[in-house]
């Protein structure tokens, strides 16, 4: 009887020991390279990288203001009207964002604000000179605020949801107003998921990679995580790169520590009634008013979707798929993402399982070190962002040979280990639940080991299992990260193409690419929010 | 809006062939005429529909067709503030980030701008309701018949005619809720407006109430006096209602803790 329950308790500690060497190691690199050299990792230290953090910072903050603000209004417009034709497709577009991979997002922007995009006609007419393109802090603002200011909405829209019915109700009765509702009702709401909401928008701004790569330009707009890349990739610089990315890390560290003050979620994202039981007594003038912030975020978000869906059917899709370096690049996507995805929900449920295996058997003495561990220290990967693991390791194999060699067992451990958060929350809810209700049953009747993992954990598992491994799959298969870094000839995903067209002016092949991974990543997503919702 | 409280008085309420549905649901169609001041039990099974005909009257669902008059005046196509009509619920009665003064104010201007007057009619009010003292809490230090008796005070100074209680004092122990019964009936008796209250439980109605409507399957199935209603003299499905120990000539036991 013990013994089932310290064998996953021995999976759990190798999830866990697995989990930190791939982190701990990458910092190990860092510091030992800083400490072989001394002179050049503080030497690094210069104005340089003064300017990169303090735009880092600048731009993440901007971001957040202008996804959060925005998004406040558009989520009370959306709240006030419960029922009209189309707000449950608004609500499923303002999913989407987050589940398309940043490269394409940055392309679908260049696509619609660039110099060669649908609307440079349209603003060289608005600002009486040729237009020249939206690169820089602008670009990366309107990417930062198509991804977030949908996210910010729904999460806003969801707090507004937890309004009991009574009130609204209360508030008709007693004859308020949109202002008064608005304070007695909304704002204190809002007021109170502002801290958590806002604080997720600006550590995703902080620690985004792909959308500067590709749209911030120059030292002028770069961020610590893109100055890496490039110290490691062009410069070849380790020093440099060593004293960035502890900049990096000590600065999420101090928002991650912030953000838990705050109380914020992670890996949050808000499931909506579709239709809420709710009726609300507005005047004309509101309703307008409404109506037309509710179109501008829709214009806003779906812009750039609708400019990746007609710059890809312009390219030569037919050539494109028939291309070796495009097939080769899929294949190669498709085996490390579902390699990435597998890993990844393996030692997520090792973790799940070994926490819970851990509980039971300390009962009701207090969680020890471990425990804690398996279960809050999975978010603190998210601490340490991708392309940061990936230069520590980078930096450390250097020494062992051909870096390049082991871009495939980066990207697959990396990508796994980034989306763990994401996994063990659609794991481990149903792995306790069924825990609770099964253990004592197990114990009496011997069902251990393989019976037990067949005959009870896998009939309950095999939903949250299969969503946590769609989400994972997805995740890595848009990711422009550790492949930046690793990518080479030899080894090439589809986001690293989509990259080298784009950087070798192929914008046309770059666009059907873009549409390519677009729709493998909402194929993936859908199946995995399709399967997580039929369980519940 | 009325200055002189002392005298609102009750209004009559008529439901003219009220129709209502919900999706999916059975057809609703209620007729009910109550006269001005008279305090009403709803009685009914879940779901027979006695918080939907409050729901109608206090305008929170609109009817298919049919027409509601309080006070001789159609009020079928007004808005919830616009009716001569105070409602409370069972819970969220209150706004958690406001104080009780803040609570009742709400009653008098739904922006909050009170004139001093306003302001010695909410003191007043919180005083009448036993709340002295007690302006400036939060709804979550006061217990669950503190904050019912802070949504009667804002009742008192919204001075409408019509008060409609949706199982209130439900969700209130037995001494609690004839306590609450009791500041029930007195502020009836000195304001006389019109009640309509939904309740489970025969003992409130027989408390305070001097008519029973029993509401069954979306109908209202049967009007008459409290204390033939509770002493057997009701319906048959009245009686199955409440069940053998209420209905059954025994008004000694139902009356006991009076």
């Amino acid at each position: 009887m013990s013994q089932m329950i310290s064998g996953r308790i021995a999976g759990g500690i190798f999830a866990l020991a697995a989990t930190a060497l791939l982190v701990l190691g990458a910092l190990g690199g860092l510091l030992m390279e800083a400490a072989g050299n001394w002179n050049g990792a503080t030497a690094a230290f210069d104005a340089y990288l003064l300017r990169v953090a303090q735009f880092t910072l600048w731009q993440a903050l901007l971001s957040t203001l202008l996804s959060v603000v925005p998004a406040i209004f558009v989520a009370r417009a959306l709240a006030r009207h419960p029922s009209f034709p189309g707000r449950a497709f608004i609500l499923r577009l303002f999913a989407l964002p987050l589940a398309l991979p940043a490269v394409v997002v940055a392309l679908g922007v260049l696509a619609l604000y660039g110099r060669a995009g649908y609307f440079a006609g349209l603003l060289t007419l608005a600002v009486g000179e040729r237009w020249q393109g939206i690169y820089g802090l602008s670009g990366i603002l309107v990417a930062h605020v198509f991804f977030n200011l949908p996210l910010a909405t729904r999460l806003f829209l969801g707090a507004l949801e937890s309004v009991p019915s009574g009130q609204w109700r209360l508030a008709a009765q007693l004859g308020m107003n949109a202002r008064a509702s608005f304070r007695f009702i909304e704002w204190p709401v809002l007021r109170s998921a502002i801290p958590g909401v806002a604080g997720l928008v600006f550590m995703l701004c902080a620690t985004s990679f792909a959308i500067v790569l590709m749209l911030g330009g120059g030292p002028r707009a770069t961020t610590l995580e893109v100055a890496i890349y490039q110290a490691l990739r062009f410069d070849f610089d380790p020093a440099r790169a060593v004293s960035l990315t502890l900049v990096q890390v000590l600065l999420t560290a101090a928002i991650v520590v912030f953000l838990g003050r705050l109380g914020a979620s992670m890996t949050g994202d808000a499931s909506l009634p579709l239709a809420p039981n709710r009726r609300i007594w507005r005047n004309g003038g509101e309703t307008l008013a409404n109506i037309v912030l509710v179109l501008l975020a829709l214009a806003f978000v779906a812009g750039p979707m609708l400019a990746i869906v007609a710059g890809g059917l312009q390219a030569d899709l037919v050539r494109l798929a028939g291309e070796r370096s495009v097939r080769a690049a899929a294949l190669t996507s498709l085996i490390l993402s579902a390699s990435a995805a597998l890993l990844c929900v393996i030692l997520s449920f090792a973790l799940v399982a070994g926490r819970r295996a851990l509980e039971l058997r300390r009962g009701n003495m207090p969680a020890g070190p471990a425990e804690r561990f398996m279960d809050s220290g999975v978010a603190m990967v998210l601490v340490v962002p991708p392309v940061v693991i990936g230069a520590g390791w980078f930096i450390l194999l250097q020494n062992a040979g051909d870096v390049f060699t082991f871009a495939p067992l980066m990207v697959v451990t990396v990508n796994a280990v980034m989306a763990m958060p994401f996994a063990v929350r659609a794991i481990r809810p149903a792995y306790d639940a069924a825990s609770a209700r099964h253990e004592k049953l197990c114990l009496s009747l011997g069902v251990t080991g393989w019976n037990r993992l067949r005959l009870v954990d896998w009939p309950s598992l095999r939903r949250p299992g299969a969503t946590a491994l769609a989400f994972a799959m997805a995740l890595s298969f848009g990711d422009l990260g550790v492949i930046a870094l690793f990518g080479s000839e030899n080894v090439q995903t589809l986001p690293y193409l989509l990259l080298s067209r784009m950087s070798s002016y192929r914008t046309a092949d770059a666009a059907g690419l873009a549409l390519m991974l677009a729709i493998l990543c909402l194929v993936l997503m859908m199946a995995a929010e399709r399967l997580g919702r039929a369980r519940a | 809006m009325r200055k002189d409280h002392k005298g609102t008085s009750g209004a009559a309420i008529r439901l003219d062939n009220v129709r209502f549905t919900y999706p999916g649901g059975p057809p609703m169609i209620f007729d009910l005429s109550v006269g001005p001041g008279t305090i009403v039990a709803i009685m009914g099974p879940s779901g027979s529909g006695k918080s939907t005909m409050l729901n109608l009257i206090a305008g929170f669902e609109p009817p298919s067709s049919g027409r509601i008059l309080i006070a001789d005046a159609d009020v079928t196509a007004l808005p919830p503030a616009k009716r001569p009509v105070s409602m409370v619920f069972q819970e969220n009665n209150l706004f958690a980030h406001l104080t009780t003064a803040a609570n009742v104010g709400l009653g008098r201007s739904p922006s909050l701008k009170l004139s001093e007057e306003d302001r010695q009619d909410i003191t007043q009010a919180i005083a009448r309701t036993g709340l002295a003292g007690k302006e400036m809490r939060l709804p979550h230090e006061l217990s669950g018949g503190e904050r019912q008796r802070v949504a009667l005070a804002r009742v008192l100074v919204r001075e409408r005619p019509v008060l409609l209680l949706d199982e209130a004092f439900a969700s209130l122990g037995p001494a609690l809720r004839d306590e609450m019964l009791d500041l029930l009936a007195e502020l009836h008796a000195e304001r006389g407006m019109t009640v309509l209250m939904a309740t489970h439980d025969p003992a409130d109605a027989d408390r305070v109430a001097e008519i029973i409507a029993f509401i069954d399957e979306g109908r209202v199935a049967a009007v008459g006096l409290a204390k033939d209603f509770l002493s057997g003299y009701g319906p048959d499905a009245f009686a199955r209602y409440v069940g053998e120990r209420h209905a059954n000539r025994d008004p000694a036991l139902a009356r006991k803790r009076t």
